[in-house]
């Protein structure tokens, strides 16, 4: 669905930030995208949408191929890519249904979305969104009042009222505490395989990217140097991506994953009801498995 | 650590300019030229003498302001001042919008920024009284060359200051709002506006006060409004009059001031 060719995008000071990328994603597939601070894995995504404006290559989005479209074409190109951002990127003065709804304009009119006039159907999916997130009770809560968890549920609300194809995911849980991160990574993960979305997502750390995504592609100085599965990566793979380090401890150990998994929902007290309710049956349903 | 072995460092702040020769020119350069120029200002201590009887009466006319005798020359002037600046605050924020987002490198193409921050660079060029001076010349005495010429100076102070504050907006609600397809006008309505939105309103209500005080001001060259009343008064040594307005003024300043100031509040 998603093809990317020869990709290379040099900066205005001289810096080559991706020197001859291709990627394929597949419908609903979902690819975690690691490597060092600078390797371009955020210049990567934001080619894809054209917020940075890459130098040379292909990038085929159905077919089209997106660096070559007009403005108007661009814009209606970005509909169908959804983008969840690292500080969220909520507009703080808005309200949560702003926020989310902000997901529909590229598809309203101007005057429409000035006065707030979103037709009900869309209206719905957003409420619909809001429940599913665990945030239903927020929708006239200005965003700047929320905390980081709660804002990056509206932000992934906001890219899936978008109706995308596939989704952009810059860092997601690099402002967020680790139980926090967890909890957005699944849910993530959950939605894409819910409606079948393909998704790119940025990510640090690399233990949560191995437990949840099923692909992992290594990035280093704008060159991809890893593409394959989560087990795949051992401390030579990883020395290659980020360089020389003790990678003992992030080394995936067979079947030791998903027990630590299951210990850190024991106490899920704070979370939102939907999103509680979700991880217990989860973790109630991989106990049963366990038995 | 060998306390006592230890040889104590000394340590003083790097003076600002290193070198020291250069350091001292510059000293002794600015206490000579300070010298000269107090010497050089001719003082006439005898029009300072004859003045002081005045300034006095001027003074204690504080602790009698007439209102009474020239009030229907101050209520007009002061019902014209508050028009002026009612009407040229509006109109200049009206044109200021426009112009200070194509002045906002980030938003803007270059061509569109250019020519926005020459419109601006036009308008600060010059103060008030110069600009009144010409659209009185243009325009003819009255309050109407007055809204234009604080309608323009408008211009300058907002644009620069909008396109300023949009310049620092939070790239990533930019982006976010522009990943998901939207048009220029709703990436404004939707990711600039809720940021700008509270300085703009307190950057309206400061000029509004400002605009005020220029409207007292401007009227002395023959554009309108309370300066005219106030310089006849001065002219005709009814310094109790002219206390009186001064008075006025002080406190619609005042009030201005207090009332922005909770507006803001309010705006965050």
């Amino acid at each position: 669905m998603l093809k990317i060719e020869n990709l290379t995008k040099r900066y205005p000071t001289g810096d080559l930030a991706l020197n001859g990328v291709s990627l394929e994603v597949a419908k609903g597939e979902v690819v975690a995208l690691i490597g060092p601070s600078g390797a371009g894995k955020s210049t990567l995504i934001r080619t894809i949408n054209r917020l940075v404006e890459p130098t040379s290559g292909r990038i085929l989005l159905n077919g089209v191929n997106l660096p070559s479209l007009g403005s108007r074409a661009l814009r209606r190109a970005r509909r169908t890519i959804g983008m969840i951002f690292q500080e969220f990127a909520l507009v703080e003065r808005l309200t949560v249904m702003e926020n989310v709804l902000s997901g529909q304009l590229g598809y309203v009119s101007f005057w429409r979305s000035l006065i707030r006039k979103f037709p009900q159907s869309i209206i719905d999916e957003a409420f619909r969104l809001l429940e599913r997130v665990g945030l239903e009770e927020f929708y006239d809560k200005r965003a700047d009042a929320l905390s980081g968890g709660q804002r990056q549920r509206v932000g992934i609300a906001r890219a899936l009222l978008q109706n995308p194809e596939i989704l952009l995911v810059d860092e997601p849980t690099a402002s967020l505490d680790p139980k926090t991160s967890r909890q957005i990574m699944r849910l993530i993960t959950e939605l894409t395989s819910e409606r079948g979305l393909g998704a790119i997502i940025n990510i640090h750390d690399v233990p949560l990217a191995m437990l949840f995504v099923k692909r992992i592609v290594g990035l280093r100085q704008g060159e991809i140097v890893y593409d394959g599965d989560p087990d795949g990566l051992t401390s030579e793979r990883l020395t290659d991506i980020y360089g020389e380090e003790d990678w003992t401890a992030t080394v995936r150990k067979k079947g030791s994953d998903q027990e630590e998994e299951d210990n850190g929902e024991e106490n899920d007290d704070d979370l939102p009801q939907a999103a509680m309710s979700l991880s217990r049956r989860e973790a109630a349903g991989r106990q049963a498995g366990r038995k | 650590m060998t306390g006592e072995a230890r040889i104590s460092r000394r340590w003083k702040k790097a003076p600002f300019i290193q070198n020291p020769r250069l350091r001292w020119a510059i000293y002794i350069g600015a206490a000579v030229y300070l010298v000269l120029a107090i010497a050089s200002v001719e003082v006439n201590w005898t029009r300072i003498v004859d003045g002081i009887p005045r300034g006095i009466k001027f003074v204690g006319a504080f602790f009698t302001p007439d209102f009474v005798s020239r009030w229907d020359d101050i209520y007009e002037g002061f019902v014209e001042s508050l028009s002026i600046t009612g009407a040229s605050t509006v109109l200049g924020l009206l044109i200021s919008i426009p112009i200070g987002l194509g002045a906002a490198r980030n938003i803007s193409p270059l061509p569109v920024y250019l020519v926005c921050r020459s419109i601006i660079a036009v308008s600060r060029a010059f103060q008030e009284i110069i600009i009144a001076i010409l659209f009185v010349a243009m325009f003819g005495f009255g309050p109407f060359a007055g809204v234009m010429t604080l309608s323009f100076t408008t211009i300058g102070f907002i644009s620069k200051l909008l396109a300023e504050d949009i310049e620092d907006v939070d790239k990533e609600q930019v982006e976010a709002i522009r990943a998901t397809g939207s048009s220029w006008l709703q990436l404004m309505n939707y990711a600039i506006q809720p940021q700008v939105a509270p300085r703009l309103v307190g950057l309206a209500m400061y000029r509004l006060d400002i605009n005020f005080r220029e409207s007292a001001i401007i009227g002395i060259v023959g554009a309108g409004g309370i300066g005219a009343t106030l310089t006849t008064a001065f002219d005709r040594y009814e310094f109790e009059s002219a206390a009186a307005i001064l008075l006025i003024i002080i406190v619609i300043v005042m009030g201005a001031e207090y009332a922005s100031g909770y507006v803001r509040n309010k705006l965050t």
